[in-house]
């Protein structure tokens, strides 16, 4: 059963105290993700590659904290694991500069974006993105002081206890500071509001019955148990 | 039907307390009576997740030159972008075609989850307008309608009225039309939605948790028009009143150019 409020659980000691339960995501950000797409990118349907930051929006119904069970819906074999780093915002951030970016940030967070797994981004539904549970985050707010370069941390997923995926957070495309400042540029972010800065190429998969755990150096681990919808 | 505004220091609800056109007046739920341009008009509820239909009207869609769907197109929506009644919607400096969508909002009241379409509008606490404009310059064919387009701060208008859905005796057949400084441009009927409310409320609970506050917007027809600076764009729907908001240029927030610190976007 999906617990009310998963964003009021996420404990963290630094203002705004508690997230917005608002959480976008940023698609392609990660450069493997975007060269795995190949010339794909330049040809129908997409005919470019992204110029602006393309977000998506992970909705409070698919918020759940380290701990929760997460549902895979009965049409789906399988999910996919998208580790990210969240960044959580903790000043009103409205056409910030990249120079200053990092002073509206409160601190960070692990993300799991949870996918149906999908191959076309032209369109893709809402369904494979927004099913409830499909976004645990946690397991708390670290405060951005304790982090020392957002821009130089590794992540790792494990399935069942095993090692599936490496990635970094040397390797977005637009590094948080960057992304920060695009992504205000057209859209305020608010003090407990969340972006995660993207998803490497190759996501893991994880089937009913496994377990997923994520790491992010200094930010702790995120682990959700994946069970078959009854 | 009933009103969220701030008057004097506070958020209050307010309700029509008649008046002549042009000088009408609210009732403060404390007594006060005031004139509705006194006050600053609020999104009508405290908005959760804002679930948007796009292309959800056969004429509209073969206007942008979509083909059917199979299933409805549905993109998300953050709170930033939200407005009230008489807001401001600002138009960047750089862009060619920008344009409302008079839109009917249905706005959930009880928790949805695995409802079938014959039970779906038991669900549904009342509605009102919406206008969610679009810059169609910043599309990209990524994650459609990308949010650059969509969600820009200051481009969902709600209101004015949030309207008890038991005060709206047929929400499947409700004209809904568009003026811009007094000019009809856009016309429709609910009627004509591809995926109407019970529709999308069986699609979406099949999936996703609906809670008190989220609201459906449920897709706009045809009769999309350019919208400049200074333009007074009127979204009405039969029987939930006229939602009405002023574009204004971005010089407005001190920017000279989209150019910031001397960085562009897309500059990595």
């Amino acid at each position: 059963m999906l617990a009310p409020c998963a964003h009021h659980r996420v404990q963290f000691d630094v203002p705004p105290f508690r997230l917005s339960g608002i959480v976008y995501g940023s698609l392609l950000n990660q450069r493997d993700a975007l060269d795995a797409m190949g010339d794909a990118v330049d040809k129908p349907p997409y005919n470019a590659a992204p110029r602006a930051p393309i977000l998506y929006m992970k909705p409070r119904n698919t918020l759940v904290v380290s701990g929760d069970r997460v549902t895979i819906p009965a049409a789906a074999e399988e999910v996919e694991i998208g580790a990210c780093l969240g960044v959580v915002i903790g000043k009103t951030a409205c056409r910030v500069s990249a120079v200053h970016a990092l002073d509206h940030v409160a601190g960070y967070l692990i993300v799991n974006d949870v996918s149906l797994p999908h191959r076309n981004f032209y369109r893709p539904s809402v369904r494979f993105k927004a099913q409830d549970g499909f976004c645990p985050l946690g397991p708390v707010v670290t405060p951005r002081v304790a982090v020392a370069d957002p821009g130089a941390l590794s992540l790792r997923t494990y399935v069942d206890g095993v090692l599936v995926q490496t990635s970094t957070t040397s390797t977005l495309v637009r590094p948080i500071p960057q992304l920060l400042a695009d992504v205000t540029e057209f859209m305020t972010l608010a003090p407990g509001d969340v972006l995660a800065a993207g998803v490497a190429a190759g996501a893991p998969r994880a089937r009913p019955g496994q377990s997923v755990t994520i790491e992010i150096d200094g930010l702790g681990a995120l682990s959700n148990f994946f069970v078959r919808a009854s | 039907m009933r009103a969220r505004i701030a008057y004097a220091g506070a958020v209050h609800e307010a309700t029509p307390h008649g008046g002549a056109p042009g000088e009408a007046l609210l009732r403060l739920a404390d007594g006060r009576v005031v004139r509705e341009d006194e006050v600053v008009w609020l999104p009508p509820f405290e908005a959760g997740t804002i679930i948007a239909l796009g292309l959800n009207y056969a004429d509209h869609a073969k206007e942008l030159a979509f083909e059917s769907q199979d299933e409805p197109l549905v993109f998300l929506k953050g709170p930033g972008t939200l407005l009230g009644h008489r807001g401001q919607t600002p138009r960047p400096a750089d862009v060619k075609f920008m344009h409302y969508e008079c839109e009917l909002a249905a706005v959930i009241g009880r928790p949805a989850r695995n409802v079938a379409r014959a039970e779906a509008m038991q669900h549904v606490a009342g509605y009102c307008i919406a206008n969610d404009y679009a810059i169609r310059d910043y599309l990209e064919n990524w994650y459609r309608p990308n949010l650059r387009v969509k969600n820009r701060d200051g481009a969902t208008v709600l209101g004015p009225w949030f309207v008890d859905a038991a005060d709206v005796a047929v929400p499947v057949s409700l004209d809904l039309r568009t003026l811009v400084n007094g000019k009809l441009t856009q016309q429709g009927n609910t009627r004509d939605l591809i995926f109407d409310i019970p529709y999308l409320i069986e699609y979406l609970s099949s999936f996703m948790t609906l809670s008190p506050g989220d609201v459906i917007l449920t897709g706009t027809p045809e009769g999309v028009v350019n919208v400049m600076p200074g333009d007074e764009v009127v979204c009405e729907i039969e029987g939930l009143g006229r939602l009405i908001s002023t574009i204004i240029a971005d010089d407005a927030f001190g920017l000279a150019s989209p150019i910031r610190d001397g960085e562009s976007i897309g500059s990595s």
